[in-house]
């Protein structure tokens, strides 16, 4: 039987798509605590700790509401200020202390590889909150519960990438997840933040349907599920190219109208001029949702990690 | 018959089939350095009829292991590693590149928790393809190819 119990999440494909169904399942259990509706103390006596050596408001408050909501107690830093970190310690150092003060570890880190190297250190299990451009498995775990609630299911659902397919993380992780439910991938972006060949390659390997768009109209006939990302201006070396990119895949209220009826559109947030204000109150916006179903989703990671 | 550039060794390791240029490299991934004590031969830019071009070194008195050699591969695919006896060939056989290998590359991304002074963690690859060769870091999945392996051997 599938089983995540003391398992670390470091990476989405150390999943396999039961594992992945499993936390899924889960989380539907979870959502009537995670709205308050009812009470649970499954994890009452267990300790998370969340060590965060950069910021992130939405991962780190999500981790501890789901561990609260779920009876747990939570310690932890959100900025190094002011620990032994400043004083030069090392990752490998502040994680075989910390193990010793709790259950389960939350790691995010500017490093790429960090949250490998803590799961190898600690004996407590680590999961995963992003670790520089790298990996951030809860954020794919959390977009997936969006589209099985919102969409109905991921299995056979035609799926539309915009924004940068590069250097966005999401994304990469996102599609290899995507892949093993059998799905269509449509891939739109500027061509000078295409997704890289090998990922689609392998996605292709994993059995998924991969085509390329260079009109945003023509991918988003017919689909499903709409995941906006965001384009930065960073990677443009001259800003009026990044004003016309930018404008060019902005979802706004007339790109819609021929879209199908049932189209959710998704983002990982924060956005900036990607969507358009007016297209939060259409039923195709389902991005603040999306932000809530992280509580859920890590309540179910912590349940199945703690308990089993 | 040519005149030969070095003589036959009594006993030891010939490495042939080098890639030419590379001798310097190899030795220092088999840890060949200053403090060597026995004759050592290195031969560069040969002419061979396979590679156009080629390297040659022979390691007098000295046997390495199998796991040691193989790490040639990561430079050198097609070396071909000979045990010498009493002036004869006693076995031969083309290095294999190792499925993991630790310490000897360093990752090239420079923000690989590796790359962290802090941190003091041995760098590891996996093999994810022999032929052209490629590795992949173990902590940041970052995959390292051809020449950029060469460049970051430690």
């Amino acid at each position: 039987m599938t089983s995540l119990k003391g398992r670390d999440i470091i990476s989405i494909r150390d999943l396999s798509k039961e594992e992945i169904e499993l936390i899924l399942s889960e989380a539907d259990k979870m959502l009537p605590i995670a709205e308050g509706r009812e009470t649970s103390e499954i994890l009452r006596g267990k300790i998370l700790a969340t060590l965060f050596f950069e910021p992130s408001t939405r991962t780190r408050l999500s981790f501890e509401t789901a561990m609260l909501r779920l009876g747990g107690g939570v310690i932890g830093f959100s900025t190094t200020e002011g620990t032994s970190v400043m004083k030069g310690e090392s990752l490998s150092d502040t994680i075989k202390v910390v193990e010793g003060y709790a259950d389960v570890i939350v790691i995010r880190h500017p490093y790429e590889g960090s949250a490998k190297l803590a799961a190898e250190v600690s004996a407590k299990p680590v999961i995963n909150g992003g670790d520089g451009a790298g990996q951030h498995p809860t954020q794919t775990l959390l977009d997936l519960y969006t589209m099985k609630r919102e969409a109905g299911g991921i299995d056979d659902k035609i799926i539309v990438l915009l924004g940068d397919l590069k250097y966005g993380r999401t994304v990469h992780s996102l599609s290899y997840a995507l892949a093993l439910f059998n799905t269509e991938i449509r891939l739109v972006s500027p061509p000078s933040l295409k997704m890289p060949e090998e990922i689609i390659r392998d996605l292709k390997e994993l059995g998924a349907k991969v085509k390329e768009y260079t009109s945003l109209k023509e991918a988003i006939r017919g689909a499903d599920i709409l995941y906006v990302t965001r384009i930065q201006k960073e990677r443009f070396p001259d800003p009026t190219e990044y004003i016309k990119v930018a404008g060019s895949y902005r979802i706004d209220l007339t790109i819609l109208r021929d879209v199908k009826e049932s189209l959710i559109i998704m983002h990982p947030l924060p956005r900036v001029d990607e969507i358009a204000p007016d297209v939060d109150k259409t039923k195709h916006a389902k991005y603040f949702i999306q932000s809530f179903y992280g509580v859920p989703v890590r309540m179910a990671i912590l349940k199945l990690i703690l308990v089993g | 018959m040519e005149e030969l550039r070095v003589r036959p060794i009594r006993e030891g390791t010939v490495i042939d089939h080098i890639k030419a240029g590379k001798a310097l490299k190899v030795l220092k991934i088999l840890g060949v350095g200053e403090d060597h004590e026995n004759i050592v031969s290195i031969v560069m830019n040969v002419p061979s009829k396979k590679m156009g071009k080629k390297d040659i070194i022979k390691l007098e008195s000295v046997f390495l292991d199998k796991e040691t050699l193989n790490k040639i591969a990561l430079i050198s695919p097609k070396a071909t590693i000979n045990i010498i006896k009493d002036f004869k060939v006693v076995e031969k056989y083309v290095v294999e590149p190792p499925s993991i290998i630790i310490g000897i590359v360093r990752c090239q991304n420079p923000r690989c928790i590796t790359n962290s002074e802090r941190e003091h963690v041995t760098p590891k690859f996996t093999l994810v393809s022999k032929e052209p060769i490629a590795i992949r870091c173990h902590y940041c999945s970052r995959i390292m190819a051809g020449e950029e392996i060469e460049k970051n051997i430690i």
